[in-house]
């Protein structure tokens, strides 16, 4: 399948944007950065084409769903995802020294996808739970929520890591302004929560169709809520009792926390998102 | 006495009012919903024995560990959270009453000295004329617009909009209330129950899931056939009922449903939830001759007869007896049918599916014999009745808008001064907002810059 050539492809391209991050930041090469950023992108627009190109091929193999419906499928449309917002942050920032934390996650997100022996690249048919149109609402809202809770979270490590206590090393010295993290840690997470809230929802609205209820406390149900919870909780920290700086963005680093495992965590407890583990 | 009551009910109020209540019931209910995922829920007691022993299955029954989110404790925290809110709610509308609904009056220009985002330029024209020039502009710019003259000759212009957004965040804690709501309707008014039915057979009661109860519906649902499609890789592809829904014996509604494809009549919602194999009620019967050895086979179905050849009788299938008993020891499934020799009584048969040989035991003229039983599905249906969802959905929508606005939507407000100088005017254009202030110095240069064209 062409595709997967394709998206293996995009691997490598998030490996060489997130080494030229690094390297950027680490050994203090500004000049790295450009080409960092244009792998980025170029990788974005391989794992762009090999998204839609997938989705060709599900038609030409007959069964014509779009590439959401198992864990390498989602697994490459987050790393996308990641690297979106990653660029728009860095574009709206024009602070490139972020990518050295979120440009990793991607990697490790599609690598994850690409190179482990248990996750199958294969295009396999959608069993009946998940013939629906809430498939691609419910799957795109969640993970656009999580891509912004996983580069809220590389901006938050910066953060605590530009203001500990002691005087920043050179390292942390060269990582952008604690004004301008702090800010960020909060956009995403409240741009996050935005699509985590409509995520839920539409996994909500979904389960009432399929299950005939709209809530079941099944362990993935909870562990979104959960997830929810911690922001939630964030977010009034920091609007009404007027918390800044590290405890925000330690709250930041336990909601990616749950976000992940929500994502992976749960696969390990029985429950009704168990298709999720198969392939 | 009612100095204490009220100070006590103030206590109260103020300990409601409270953000850190809020944080605190929210990590609580995070931390125990993670404990609700760790421990299984609602299985049998044995399983929880097997793993937690004897005392601590005893102690975590106690806490309600095993329905845990159901459980008394875990709703007071919920309805603390309901409490904390509409409390926090109260307090805050009350205090922002007059900001909320726009009964503030129009600030003094004075506001707008300090504002960071601002843009000042000269005009040649005096403050009287270029205000009729730009006020068109600003009223379209702001939904609420005043104008003043100023003590020294020159003109104010007040605008603001997005004041409605201040309501937002209101709105998502409407919207948790309407969750509330909607999940107490459903419970109490509401039910959720399954029943399985064999293809060709009518039912009418379902059994409840939480309690067990057997509930009669309003109509009947008859199961004219269930298929299962496979894909290539033997993974199912689908799931299909025929239904047939029926009001006192007539027919009332056909349609097929399908996994994500539930029907809905009466508020009574029927999904595709689940499918299995029964014996068959067709049955292929042997008819062995005593006498010849001869064997005559047959299918048949309960209502059938069959004239057994050399006048060995007449031979009605009656029904299916599902686990059945011979003297007292069970045999499982067996057909049952009536043998009529030519002369002599009736006499009663049974035909266990497990035990082919069984009606040898009879000694009679003619041996029969279970050869093969067809096998048919039946189809496992959820029903339930939820008057909350409604509520719920409305909740939905609201907490999605409601985050919307309280996110991404500000309340601005700008003020412009006309000044005269010399024979025209020096603008001074401020802008303030109560949220995300970093787009304001260019939201301002845009607007200055159209006022200039002016």
């Amino acid at each position: 399948m062409t595709s997967s050539i394709l998206l293996s492809a995009t691997t490598w391209v998030y490996g060489l944007s997130a080494f030229l991050y690094l390297a950027a930041w680490v050994f203090h090469r500004p000049g790295l950065e450009a080409p960092a950023s244009w792998a980025a992108a170029v990788g974005l627009a391989a794992n762009t084409a090999g998204f839609f190109l997938r989705w060709a091929e599900s038609y030409w193999l007959g069964m014509g769903h779009a590439p959401l419906s198992n864990l390498y499928e989602s697994l490459v449309f987050f790393a996308g995802m990641i690297v979106l917002v990653h660029l728009v942050v860095e574009r709206r920032t024009g602070n490139r020294v972020i990518g050295a934390f979120s440009a990793p996650l991607a990697f490790l997100a599609i690598a994850y996808a690409s190179l482990s022996p248990n996750i199958s690249d294969k295009i396999q048919p959608l069993i009946p739970a998940l013939k629906s149109n809430w498939l691609i609402a419910h799957v795109v809202t969640c993970f656009i929520g999580y891509a912004a809770f996983a580069v809220a979270f590389g901006v938050s490590l910066m953060y605590l890591l530009r203001t500990r206590a002691a005087a920043p090393g050179r390292l942390a010295g060269r990582l952008p302004e604690p004004e301008l993290l702090e800010e960020w840690t909060h956009r995403l997470v409240v741009f996050g929560f935005l699509f985590l809230t409509a995520g839920i929802i539409t996994g909500a609205v979904w389960a009432n169709t399929a299950w005939g209820r709209y809530w079941g406390w099944d362990p993935k149900e909870t562990w979104s809520l959960i997830t929810w919870f911690v922001y939630a909780t964030l977010l009034h920290a920091r609007l009404v009792s007027g918390w800044r700086g590290r405890r925000i963005a330690v709250l930041s680093l336990v909601g990616f926390g749950a976000v992940l495992f929500t994502y992976f965590g749960v696969n390990l407890l029985p429950g009704l998102h168990s298709y999720q583990t198969t392939g | 006495m009612t100095a204490p009551r009220s100070s006590v009910g103030a206590a109260l109020r103020e300990g409601f009012a409270s953000i850190r209540l809020t944080i605190v019931l929210l990590l609580l209910l995070a931390g125990t919903s993670i404990l609700g995922t760790l421990i299984p829920q609602n299985e049998a007691p044995a399983t929880y024995r097997a793993l937690f022993g004897d005392t601590g299955y005893r102690f975590f029954r106690a806490l309600d560990l095993f329905d845990l989110y159901h459980s008394w404790w875990f709703q007071l925290l919920v309805l603390l959270l309901a409490v904390n809110l509409v409390v926090c709610s109260v307090e805050r509308v009350s205090r922002q009453w007059a900001l909320l609904t726009g009964k503030t009056p129009v600030p003094d220009p004075r506001r707008f000295e300090g504002a960071e985002a601002r843009a000042a330029f000269e005009d040649p024209r005096a403050p009287a004329a270029l205000l009729a020039a730009v006020e068109p502009l600003f009223r379209r710019r702001f939904r609420r617009v005043a104008v003043r003259e100023t003590q020294t000759g020159g003109r104010f212009l007040f605008g603001e909009s997005g004041r409605g957004s201040r309501w937002g965040v209101y709105a998502v804690h409407a919207s948790v209330l309407l969750l509330l709501v909607g999940g107490l309707i459903g419970s109490r008014f509401g039910f959720d129950g399954f029943v399985n039915i064999p293809e060709g057979e009518t039912v009418q009661t379902i059994q409840l899931r939480n309690t067990g109860e057997r509930l009669r519906l309003p109509f009947a649902i008859r199961c004219e056939s269930f298929t299962v499609r496979f894909y290539e890789t033997g993974a199912p592809s689908e799931f299909r009922s025929r239904l047939v829904l029926l009001e006192e014996g007539r027919e009332v509604l056909r349609r097929d449903i399908l996994v994500n494809d539930p029907l809905e009549y009466r508020g009574i919602t029927i999904y595709q939830s689940s499918y299995g194999t029964l014996p068959g009620r067709e049955v292929q019967l042997s008819f062995t001759s005593r006498e010849t050895g001869m064997i005559y086979t047959r299918e048949m179905k309960p209502g059938d007869e069959f004239a057994i050849p050399e006048g060995l009788g007449t031979f009605v299938l009656l029904d299916l007896r599902p686990n059945a008993s011979f003297r007292g020891s069970p045999v499982g499934d067996a057909f049952v049918g009536r043998l009529i020799p030519r002369e002599g009584e009736a006499v009663e048969v049974l035909l266990p599916v497990r035990f082919p040989t069984f009606d040898r035991m009879r000694r009679g003229e003619v041996v029969i014999a279970v050869e093969e039983v067809k096998q048919r599905h039946y189809t496992g249906l959820q029903v339930n009745r939820d008057p909350g969802v409604p509520v719920v959905y409305a909740g939905f929508v609201l907490m999605l808008v409601g985050c919307y606005v309280t996110f991404f939507r500000a309340h601005r407000q700008a003020g412009l001064r006309l000044e005269p100088h010399g024979g025209g005017s020096r603008v001074v254009l401020a802008m303030t907002a109560n949220k995300n202030r970093a787009a304001l110095p260019s939201a301002v240069e845009r607007l200055a810059r159209e006022l200039r064209r002016r």
